[in-house]
């Protein structure tokens, strides 16, 4: 069989085999709700405790500022719907980026119908917030700043440390959307400021359905879900606790070896830049080119579309994404794309590929092999490439 | 995602690359939304479609689409040609998802832009065939995007 080279990372990973073998009995033997008093529920307690603190330990955060939820986009809408009814005495005014997840975005949309403002700042082309932009943008009535940690498409890494200090001295809350970062770069809650950070399972070999909203002790924040005392009585719902549990060993797992891992990652997607960007012409690297998360790399083939490339690297078994329209269901390519400047076609024309710790150089040496045949061939057929070259004559 | 036949003609598309001296070429579409075809056509003395290649820039369904049109005009003559509208396209394919039906449509339109261009050639009339919208985007006034 042909092997798959899955480099789709930032979208899900593999549920690791030991978390797959950590969860298991908590769906057969223990399955008790923790919220019972016998003894069988007593197991299942014990787990989500445990959980709770390996994940508070990872943030250095204390573990009742931890509150599952059922993923990376639930942790989003509540922290802004939440923070921005809890606030709106103070005042009406939310700051965040044009780089967001659409967990996000689409948050702020909701909420700019139901009387809040939104400042959505510009990016460089790089895709990093300026921070004089950001204090520009701050309001008397600023309530709430949400900056993402990582981008989820180009991977560039925001100055979060700078930002936390400025939300703290004006005292607006600061909320992270650290999906793609917890478990591939070193967070610490105080050290960066941070009041509120949403994360998920299945980003760093956990299973899905499972995340968290990490809260500040002492902020008020309404519940999310009603209907039981759950989570401090922040989010009803009897606990997932196979999720959980699994969250919990991917995190343990994810921080043991994150040095060296995301330094094995880092090295081979600098070979994968260099060696697509030397070898393949009318190509760009997006996103900066070391301040990225570091298992993504994010490439725009000029002359192409990303559909067609994805299809064809799909047959060789190769797995990534893209951020042309036909991927996105719309008519417009990658929202983030567009934010670092690049003109529509360009955008239409990107591929990223995120690494995990099972890709190996000779992976990636026919990953360039395979990407040099079938954009050779893609622009074969291109009218633009056929333009371009009759000008270039 | 997508039928048998269309990954067929994705995969093994008939009728790439250009004519040269082509009595008529059309180019739709914009750069702007992803998709844009190209068709040549080489028309002889009686009307009929002797050749026909394309160029497309655009998805799996736009490669398709392309493939299939020109071979449903090939050897066809242009009243005949006028006739492959989309859903014979779709319909040669086994159908499309609904999201890429505008591929379709995209095809009958380049297919309409290139008997235009050798009616215009030519100084006839085809009947029934409209002025293409000419939507071709150079991508050189790019504004920023409005949230």
């Amino acid at each position: 069989m042909k092997r798959l080279i899955y480099m789709d990372n930032a979208a899900t990973t593999k549920t690791a085999p030991e978390v797959v073998e950590a969860m298991l009995p908590y769906f057969s033997e223990h399955f008790g709700n923790p919220s019972s008093v016998y003894g069988l529920a007593a197991e299942s307690k014990k787990a989500v405790t445990e959980a709770r603190e390996t994940i508070a330990k990872a943030l250095g955060a204390a573990t009742e500022e931890i509150y599952f939820t059922a993923g990376g986009s639930e942790a989003d809408n509540w922290a802004l719907k939440a923070a921005a009814e809890s606030y709106r005495n103070k005042g009406k005014h939310i700051i965040t980026t044009k780089i967001e997840h659409h967990a996000i975005l689409h948050t702020c949309e909701w909420l700019e119908k139901n009387g809040f403002e939104v400042t959505y700042l510009n990016v460089d082309e790089n895709g990093v917030v300026k921070p004089d932009e950001l204090q520009r943008a701050i309001r008397p009535d600023t309530v709430l700043i949400s900056v993402m940690f990582a981008n989820n498409e180009i991977g560039t890494l925001q100055p979060i440390r700078e930002i936390g200090e400025l939300a703290r001295e004006k005292g607006i809350l600061f909320h992270t959307d650290a999906v793609q970062a917890f478990g591939h770069i070193p967070i610490d809650v105080d050290e960066y400021h941070i009041d509120m950070l949403s994360a998920s399972g299945h980003k760093l070999n956990g299973p899905k359905g499972i995340g968290f909203l990490y809260i500040r002790k002492g902020l008020k924040l309404r519940s999310f879900i009603h209907g039981g005392a759950q989570e401090r009585k922040r989010r009803a719902g009897t606990e997932n606790v196979p999720g959980i549990v699994g969250f919990g060993k991917a995190v343990e797992r994810a921080f043991a070896n994150m040095d060296s891992r995301t330094e094995q990652e880092r090295d081979l997607r600098d070979y994968l830049i260099e060696r697509v960007l030397k070898e393949i012409p009318y190509t760009r690297l997006n996103g900066h080119r070391t301040n990225r998360l570091p298992n993504n790399a994010n490439f725009s083939f000029q002359f192409i579309e990303g559909e067609s490339l994805l299809i064809m690297l799909d047959m060789e078994g190769i797995c990534g994404s893209s951020g042309s329209a036909c991927t996105s269901g719309s008519l417009d390519p990658s929202h983030v794309l567009l934010a670092i400047g690049l003109p529509h076609e360009i955008a239409h024309g990107s591929l990223r590929l995120t690494l995990n710790e099972e890709i190996t150089k000779e992976d990636l040496d026919f990953v360039v092999e395979q990407l040099k045949r079938i954009i050779e061939r893609l622009r074969s057929m291109s009218p633009l490439y056929e333009d371009f070259m009759r000008k270039a004559k | 995602m997508y039928s048998e036949k269309v990954m067929d003609h994705f995969q093994n598309p008939r009728n790439v690359g250009e004519i040269e001296n082509a009595s008529g070429v059309g180019t739709v579409g914009n750069a702007k939304c992803g998709d844009i075809m190209r068709i040549y056509l080489d028309i002889d003395e009686n009307q009929v479609i002797q050749d026909c290649k394309f160029k497309t820039f655009g998805c799996g369904a736009a490669v398709a689409t392309s493939s299939m049109a020109t071979e449903l005009v090939k050897g066809k003559t242009i009243r005949e040609a006028m006739e492959v509208t989309n859903k014979a396209v779709m319909e040669a394919l086994d159908g499309l998802p609904p999201v890429k039906v505008h591929c379709s449509l995209l095809a009958e339109e380049a297919i309409h832009a290139a008997l235009w261009d050798y009616a215009e050639k030519n100084g006839i009339k085809i009947e029934g065939l409209e002025k293409p919208k000419s939507d071709i985007h150079e991508g050189e006034e790019e504004e920023e995007e409005v949230y």
